[in-house]
């Protein structure tokens, strides 16, 4: 774990020299072709025709097979918080603690209370076994979780039945496009770490703000397109420290904070507030920050126009 | 419409909610259909499960001073106010008002309580109730030993303060919390009675989802843990606090190891009554232990004297005026002279060091009031120190004495209790805010990771100190003089121990040397 640590130092001070150059071209090349990230999965590939079960309409979706035969194979684990899912368990207070700081003041809901999420519905798009869908829950939202994968969705019933608390949260394995056909709205749309593994991030995009209510909320989180995410989260988190699968992600689906705002535009969501998550080996915690280099999280709120 | 009648009977029936939200896509009701089959027996499982007993948010096993201050604590910030507590404790004292009568002599059982648990006391508003009670502030300090080659004077106006340090009768502290309370709506139970069992099955992780009865009720009480009672009740909470104290039943049963040794000292303690009021906390470092004669208001005073079993056996049986003569003697001139108050030549040896002088450094060495006769019985508690190696698992924490047992010697124990309390309900209100199962352990071991490092750094230096003067050594006496006048003229040092030992600063290492 220490050498672990000091590698990813290493790699980090590398970056520290060459980030700026990598960065500003990769963003300019993106901007001049919009869609971006558009690794799509050959429909007929193997992993795909052994999970095809999953989702079987699925050509009206954004979501790549792939990503999620990567999913189902780890479901089982969602709620070992020292299983391949230890990183997204470490780092949901964080994550929590900008969503409840920017809905409570975008609802104008008192934040020294425990329960200020109470009258807004909440959809969790992407909740895999629902460990984003129950602290909201707890919070007195109104949650729907929704998932592709078939096994998360039941692991994520199982759970959160066995608590009073959060056996409220409403489960379906879907897709935000299958909830938009079915005409539902949100008053706040979240997807956190979803983005970056969808086939066509423009659409899903434009399927979160179709189910979010004029005037509501939409918080996305994801991780950046830039080499110290290549370095931190595929490098040190897959390969050195094994925190996750190798394979779990891809960096040339990753998106820089400035495409994923230019998309949520085009999809009238206007991003008004970002935070960077940055984790401290010392303490093994995350934290908020300004630093959108790797981890962010932006919250915006659908134009009414 | 099926939808909404369908969640409104999830939310009543709470057993049944599982596999009733099957309005979505085909494979929701998929799995509802295919899992029908398990439903009526999850149903079951739950039914026993909120029938034999109480489901609480939190249950404090132990409703000394240090559990019920956590209560208290919960109870007074917003955002765990709404928890549902309960308290397990069969300490009739619990149950009963105001029962202390204050024309009584104090009972020998006091706390030094320190100006941050006195702000703990204020920040909740349970400080009044102390106020009603006796209490008695001091705001000086003399600490000697036997060679009588030093001493030091603390003052608290050398950190600019009003008081160092408060003396409590600890059965006042748990009535002050108890009526402050009492005087909130906040929802607590309390159990008169023991704790017998606990348990606390794994929520097995790896759990398939097509999995059978029984690993579907090992992982429903994985979110509880399940306590039972020696009156044959029982309860269930998401959170037990052992808050049980040095023998703590919780340690035990949550299989926590401890690291300790035993002393083979005693501590008598009793109340001694002057002819005029004290305003000092004396210590005084005897060949065999030290010696405490702490104000308690009026003309009273507290004695904490720690010495060999064999000595103790003897101060309990001896009549009252032998007794009262050997505490006279052992502190004023018993095995040992005075000091001498050389104000110009110690200054002068540390004047290189810093310019600033405290006031108490010019105070000379003071003789403390003579006792005239004891006010209550002679009690004797054995020494030992204990520290849990952890103080957190999945569901189960430990709070005070149960996760470390210190020696009485500068009357840290109780403050150390109130620290984990505050600490502890603060790490629940964060877990709260963003809406953590409260008893996750990487939620609790914020709390460890707070408390611990401070905690092992008190009794590190309460060991040095009790090992410091278990030896007559000529060289190490004057090397604890040495430290003794160090601490008495050099300020930023002496600045440095009272903000340490009055819970301001954490740690005692950022000395201000460097400052």
């Amino acid at each position: 774990m220490n050498l672990g640590w000091r590698m990813v130092r290493k790699l980090r001070i590398v970056n520290a020299r060459n980030g700026a150059f990598f960065n500003a071209r990769f963003f300019s090349d993106s901007t001049t072709q919009l869609p971006l990230a558009s690794v799509t999965v050959d429909p007929s590939s193997n992993a795909t025709k052994t999970y095809n079960n999953i989702n079987k309409n699925s050509t009206s979706s954004s979501l790549k097979h792939l990503e999620l035969a990567k999913f189902a194979a780890i479901a089982d684990t969602w709620w070992d918080s020292d299983g391949p899912f230890k990183p997204l368990h470490v780092m949901n207070p964080t994550r929590l603690a900008f969503i409840r700081s920017t809905l409570c003041r975008h609802f104008g809901k008192d934040p020294n209370c425990a329960k200020p999420f109470e009258g807004l519905n909440i959809v969790d798009v992407g909740c895999g076994g629902g460990i984003l869908s129950e602290p909201l829950a707890r919070m007195g939202a109104t949650v729907t979780g929704v998932d592709a994968v078939d096994k998360n969705i039941k692991i994520a019933r199982l759970h959160a039945g066995s608590d009073p608390e959060t056996s409220t949260i409403e489960y379906c394995c879907t897709t935000a496009e299958k909830l938009v056909e079915e005409q539902r709205r949100f008053d706040a749309v979240i997807a956190l770490e979803v983005i970056e593994h969808v086939a066509d991030p423009a659409e899903f995009c434009k399927s979160l703000a179709a189910l979010t209510v004029e005037g509501g909320a939409n918080v996305i989180s994801t991780i950046n397109r830039s080499m110290r995410a290549y370095a931190t989260a595929i490098v040190a988190a897959e390969y050195i420290l094994r925190w996750l699968p190798k394979g779990t992600h891809e960096w040339s689906s990753f998106l820089t904070p400035e495409e994923l705002v230019l998309i949520l535009q085009r999809s009238s969501i206007d991003v008004k507030e970002m935070a960077g998550f940055v984790y401290n080996p010392l303490t093994g915690r995350w934290s908020l920050s300004d630093d959108i280099g790797v981890n962010f999280i932006a919250f915006g709120t659908k134009n009414t126009h | 419409m099926n939808r909404i009648v369908t969640k409104r009977f999830s939310v009543n029936v709470y057993g049944l909610s599982i596999t009733r939200k099957n309005f979505c896509s085909n494979a929701a009701s998929r799995v509802s259909s295919s899992s029908s089959g398990q439903s009526s027996n999850e149903h079951e499982v739950k039914q026993n499960f909120t029938d034999d007993g109480h489901q609480y948010d939190v249950a404090i096993v132990g409703g000394g001073v240090v559990g019920m201050a956590l209560a208290c604590s919960l109870a007074h910030l917003p955002l765990t106010k709404h928890l549902k507590v309960a308290i397990i404790d069969s300490n009739p004292a619990l149950g009963k008002r105001n029962c202390i009568n204050k024309e009584d002599p104090p009972d020998p059982r006091v706390s030094t309580v320190t100006p941050a648990t006195i702000s703990f006391f204020k920040d909740i508003g349970a400080w009044q109730y102390i106020q009603q009670h006796r209490h008695a502030y001091f705001d000086k300090m003399q600490v000697w030993d036997y060679t009588g080659l030093g001493y030091t004077r603390y003052n608290a106006r050398d950190v600019n303060k009003e008081v160092l340090g408060c003396v409590v009768e600890n059965k006042v502290l748990h009535s002050s919390l108890l009526s402050w309370i009492e005087n909130t709506d906040f929802r607590k139970t309390i159990y008169p009675s023991k704790l017998t069992s606990m348990a606390l099955l794994p929520s097995s992780s790896s759990m398939g989802v097509e999995s059978t009865l029984s690993t579907t009720a090992l992982f429903t009480k994985g979110r509880l843990a399940k306590l039972e009672l020696s009156d044959g009740k029982s309860l269930y909470a998401k959170l037990v606090v052992g808050a049980d104290g040095g023998k703590s039943r919780v340690r035990e049963l949550a299989g926590f190891k401890t690291t300790g040794w035993n002393y083979s000292q005693n501590a008598v303690i009793c109340t001694v009554e002057h002819t005029e009021e004290n305003r000092c906390a004396w210590q005084r470092f005897l060949p065999a232990g030290p010696i405490a004669l702490l104000p308690i208001g009026d003309r009273f005073s507290n004695i904490v004297w720690t010495m060999n079993l064999k000595e103790s056996s003897d101060c309990k049986t001896m009549n009252e005026d032998e007794f009262v003569k050997i505490v006279n003697h052992a502190l004023d001139y018993g095995y040992g002279s005075h000091p001498k108050s050389s104000s110009s030549g110690g200054r002068d040896m540390f004047s290189w060091l810093r310019g600033d002088v405290t006031i108490s450094a010019d105070e000379c060495f003071e003789v403390p009031p003579q006792v005239i006769k004891l006010a209550s019985d002679r009690m004797v508690f054995p020494l030992s120190l204990k520290h849990a190696n952890d103080y957190v698992s999945k569901r189960v924490v430990l709070i005070g004495d149960a996760a470390h047992t210190v020696h009485p010697l500068a009357g840290q124990g109780v403050n150390l209790g109130f620290e984990d309390s505050h600490a502890l309900s603060r790490v629940i209100a964060e877990g709260v805010a963003v809406g953590s199962d409260i008893g996750e352990v990487s939620l609790l071991r914020k709390y460890e990771a707070e408390r611990k490092p401070a905690n092992i750094a008190m009794m590190a230096l309460l060991e040095v100190f009790q090992r410091a003067y278990s030896v007559d050594f000529g060289p190490l006496n004057i090397l604890r003089a040495a430290a003794f006048n160090g601490a008495h003229y050099i300020s930023p040092l002496k600045k440095s121990i009272i903000s340490y030992a009055s819970g301001e600063q954490k740690m005692p290492l950022p000395l201000p040397f460097f400052s």
